[in-house]
């Protein structure tokens, strides 16, 4: 089946199988490979992405779902120079280890800092509740969302 | 110039990584690159009595089905274990896919291979195995019991290693005990889940026979060299890449089964063929940690000493003895008398072979166990002895002044002050207004107040030569780096160790920039590739800075020597009166005179051969390997405050804090994400995580729905601090860090939850300590009543 999917601002379009999951679309159809796959049961939120402003599991998404939609991924995070204000605190709070969770969590607290400018530690806590982080604790990416959340981000 | 070592500087690594442009595994597509999918035994104990394949071969993209006896021509040995010489270890074959027999659920009994994912795992389901059960050995005390059934039909008995020890004075110290506290502890089986799941590309060129791997690895090298070996390939021709490597915690500090098919099938189909696990085969396939129980006794002398201890350990080693499993409860034994004066130690350790999932490191390997019973120990004590928990700890813990000491199992800890710790810890805390509060809240009824210890000393820093030795552990684990000073003065340090997310690239540039007197811009450091170094032993073990570390020092050392004496000859010095700093190098005294570093580089590099010493060979590379001595000993005190609601058996840290003396901090800001990540898994264990099997052998809860990894809800703050005093073990006095958290930081919650309830009666509660563990051993306490 054919799907069209607007990704990072870019219009795509493919022909493929009705099973194809959002999270292959952008990884195998279109090479964006930093959105990661980390369980298959949406529980690890390493592939979420924004679908139309809400932050999605995409190994739980159809692509067919998405078609019509707007997708933004990780890639697709620093709209303007090198990196958003959100990557830059991460970099600067040590958000991350080994970064496989990384774009997901940069992803949900990207939806968390729209909807929450303002955030307190408890708010941050209970918006990364869907991704897991198996290196850092949680201490610097609740770190990093503060600090981008004082950034205006 | 600031030194580089101590700053607090910004990872790296970071900027591919939060962008999304970093490549693991799974990322890279091959030309023509097939995908494989693992057909699992769905039982416990079965012996494999045909796999037919034809509905799997029949759907369209599948281009082959391999089981072991069409593979079997290509792997020349079993899987390897590192302690295969040890004599008191039965070591049965493991195969990279079953032969004859299934011994867990999981394991690998054929493998498709087909030009999709999507297809390979129709044609999974397609594949019939005609399985003959078996009956499933499961618990350790069965298994261990006379008559058990064996998971090696072969084997006498289920038990795959005996160790024992015992000094001298053990039965003296308990004949004369004033105390004598006894406990049976136990250990939980424990998920590593790397958030990125194992996955390889295995690459095979006919033409020339070259075999090209990408894999998800701890140890490229140690794959390789297994590799070559099981698949009879010369050295030379394989190459194993570990591209970004998305955590590990031992859990890929292993040669897997599907690793070894995977290079089988590339071989045998001359295309590349790519595995990615799924996160359920993460709770079947990849090895587990820690399962074990622990009958353990400790005598006392009135005022509190411990005199003596006895430790009898029963390791699951799950089905078949991995790379290191049967190694890993020997890493605890080794810290078993953990930072306490107590010099008499009986251990017995037996390795267990049941019908799950096998066993290995993860993040400690044994030496949380040691510590755990060891605490707990202590705890149990201080309730019966009526001694206040910190005071008996005080009591125990070897003073600055008897430093170096020698340990019951033959470690010599080598610098430290474990009571400064304590002190720190309590003083940080508050201690004495918390116990106030402890009452109060006591008195006042609702929710409690806990206060948990553990006082901690760890070996780590993997390993020295003469103790792997000693030990029959098949290699010695030094560390290689290669240090290159390029024709712009720019510096390629190439290391050995191969990290998964732990800022390699970030703590070595800071050692070579600090020693070296140049900008970290200046250096790149490069890891995980085969082709790259000589040799590399890998990452784990807390060993990267202390070992990788020091081979990193050591080529600079050697580099800097060559570059002195170009130096020297040019100012028309002594090549010892060369001092580096600022970009230069210049007279010691006189820093005007001197040279730039890029003009050293230069002038042996590609630039005139007349600026250097006669008969010098042009060039600046050096390759070393640094071995060290003695392991190096992180130890502190790590402290947790909780508040338990008595009414529904609910834990909440409210305070967690870990004081650490990991000797010589090179950037505090990575430091302080080793601890934070340690201690999260540490209070999972204690509170959340647990694989159980039932009764015929399958797995609960075997998915990341089920098996609780803490997500950012679930735990506290971590307040980190650091104590320093350097190791005096390698020139850098750095200690290690990887593994403090996961060490320490398990006896600390459960002391501290036991604490809250001991009024109650509440004397221990198995782990992890969810609610209605938690409950029940309030209502037990209370004689069947709820609190």
């Amino acid at each position: 089946m054919k799907v069209r999917i607007t990704v990072n601002g870019l219009a795509t379009e493919r022909e493929v199988a009705p099973r194809t999951l959002l999270a292959h679309y952008l990884r195998d159809e279109l090479g964006l490979t930093g959105t990661h796959v980390g369980c298959d049961t949406s529980s690890c939120g390493a592939c979420t992405v924004l679908l139309d402003g809400d932050a999605v599991k995409s190994c739980t998404v159809l692509a067919a779902q998405a078609d019509g939609s707007e997708v933004t991924t990780v890639e697709g995070l620093a709209a303007a120079g090198p990196l958003s204000a959100l990557q830059a605190s991460f970099w600067e709070a040590h958000g991350l280890q080994c970064g496989f969770c990384t774009p997901g969590m940069l992803m949900a607290a990207s939806q968390l800092l729209s909807r929450t400018p303002a955030p307190s530690d408890a708010e941050i806590r209970r918006g990364l509740e869907g991704n897991l982080c198996r290196c850092t604790g949680y201490e610097n990416i609740v770190k990093a969302v503060r600090l981008a959340a004082g950034k205006g981000a | 110039m600031a030194s580089a070592i101590g700053q607090r500087l910004k990872r790296r690594e970071d900027p591919r990584l939060i962008t999304g442009s970093a490549t693991y595994t799974d990322d890279i597509r091959l030309p023509g690159m097939l995908q494989a999918v693992f057909v699992r035994s769905p039982h416990a104990h079965a012996r494999i009595a045909g796999v037919d394949a034809a509905a799997a071969r029949s759907v369209p993209g599948v281009v082959a089905v391999f089981t072991h006896a069409d593979l079997a021509d290509h792997w020349q040995a079993p899987l390897p274990c590192a302690w295969g010489a040890y004599p008191m270890l039965k070591n049965p074959p493991h195969w990279p896919l079953a032969k004859d027999f299934a011994r867990h659920v999981g394991e690998a009994v054929a493998v498709v291979i087909a030009d999709g994912r999507a297809a390979a795992e129709d044609a999974a389901q397609l594949v019939r195995v005609s399985y003959e059960p078996r009956p499933a050995v499961l618990d350790l005390d069965a298994a261990v019991a006379p008559g058990s059934p064996k998971v090696h039909a072969d084997l006498a008995d289920n038990v795959s290693f005996t160790f024992d020890h015992k000094t001298d004075g053990v039965d003296a110290a308990f004949a004369k005990a004033a105390h004598v506290v006894r406990h049976r502890l136990r250990q939980q089986r424990l998920v590593p889940n790397a958030i990125e799941p194992r996955a390889i590309v295995a690459d095979y060129r006919r033409a020339d026979g070259m075999l090209t791997v990408w894999s998800s690895t701890q140890i490229p090298h140690l794959l390789k060299i297994f590799a070559a070996g099981l698949l009879g390939l010369p050295e030379p021709r394989v190459r194993v890449i570990a591209p970004e490597v998305g955590g590990g915690f031992g859990s890929k500090l292993q040669v897997y089964p599907e690793e070894i098919a995977a290079m089988a099938a590339a071989i045998r189909l001359g295309r590349p063929v790519r595995w990615t696990m799924d996160r359920r085969e993460e709770f079947l396939a990849t090895h587990h940690g820690r399962e074990g129980v622990f009958d353990v006794s400790a005598a006392f002398a009135a005022d509190g000493q411990m005199t003596g201890m006895r430790v009898d350990w029963l390791a699951d080693m799950g089905a078949y003895n991995m790379l290191n499993g049967p190694y890993v409860p020997i890493l605890g034994f080794l810290v078993l008398p953990g930072p306490y004066r107590n010099r008499e130690l009986e251990a017995h350790i037996r390795g267990v072979f049941t019908n799950k999932t096998p066993t290995d490191a993860y993040r400690g390997a044994g030496r949380p166990e040691a510590t755990y019973l060891l605490e707990r120990l202590m705890d149990l004590a201080a309730a019966e002895m009526g001694i206040e928990p910190t005071e008996i700890r005080r009591r125990n813990l070897i003073r600055p002044d008897e430093i170096p000491f020698t340990s019951a199992t033959g470690l010599t800890y080598d610098a430290g002050d474990f009571p400064a710790t304590l002190d720190q810890s309590l003083k940080a805390l508050d201690y004495v207004e918390l116990r106030r509060q402890q009452a109060a809240r006591r008195e006042a009824g609702g929710k409690l107040l806990g206060i948990g210890f553990s006082t901690y000393i760890e070996a780590c820093g993997l390993a020295p030569s003469r103790a792997t030795a000693g030990s029959y552990y098949g290699a010695h684990l030094y560390e290689s780096a290669v240090v290159r000073v390029q024709q712009s003065g720019a510096v390629t340090v190439i290391t050995g160790s191969s990290p998964q997310g732990q800022g390699h690239e970030t703590t070595l540039s800071q050692i070579v920039a600090d020693r070296m007197g140049i900008p970290m811009e200046a250096i790149e450091v490069m890891h995980g590739d085969t082709a790259l170094s000589p040799i590399g032993l890998g990452t784990y073990g807390s060993r990267s800075l202390v070992v990788g570390g020091m081979a990193v020092v050591q080529a600079c050392d050697r580099v800097q020597a060559k570059m002195r004496q170009i130096a020297a000859h040019r100012l028309e010095c002594r090549p010892e009166d060369v001092a580096f700093g600022d970009g230069r190098l210049y007279v010691q005294g006189a820093p005007a005179h001197g040279m730039a570093f890029a003009d050293v580089a230069a002038t042996a590099n590609l630039g005139s051969h007349a600026g250097m010493p006669d008969g010098m060979e042009p060039g600046l590379e050096a390759t070393a390997y640094f071995s060290p001595e003695n392991f190096s000993y992180p130890a502190g005190t790590h402290a947790c405050v909780v508040e338990v609601d008595p009414a529904t058996g609910r834990v909440e840290i409210i305070r967690y804090l870990a004081i650490d003396d990991v000797g010589v901090v090179v950037n505090p800001l990575v430091a302080e994400g080793q601890v934070h990540g340690g201690v999260v898994q540490a209070i999972a264990q204690a509170l959340f995580e647990d694989l159980p099997y039932d009764a015929s052998g399958q797995p609960l809860g075997a998915s990341l729905m089920e098996y609780a990894v803490p997500t950012a809800l679930d735990v506290p703050a971590i307040e980190s601090q650091f104590f320093v005093t350097k190791s005096p073990s390698n020139a850098l006095g750095v200690k290690g860090i990887g593994e403090t958290g996961t060490i320490a930081g398990t006896p600390a919650v459960v002391n501290a939850v036991v604490d809250a309830l001991a009024h109650l009666g509440v004397r221990d509660i198995d782990m992890p300590l969810t609610p209605p563990r938690v409950w029940r051993a309030i209502r037990d306490a209370q004689g069947g009543r709820p609190a």
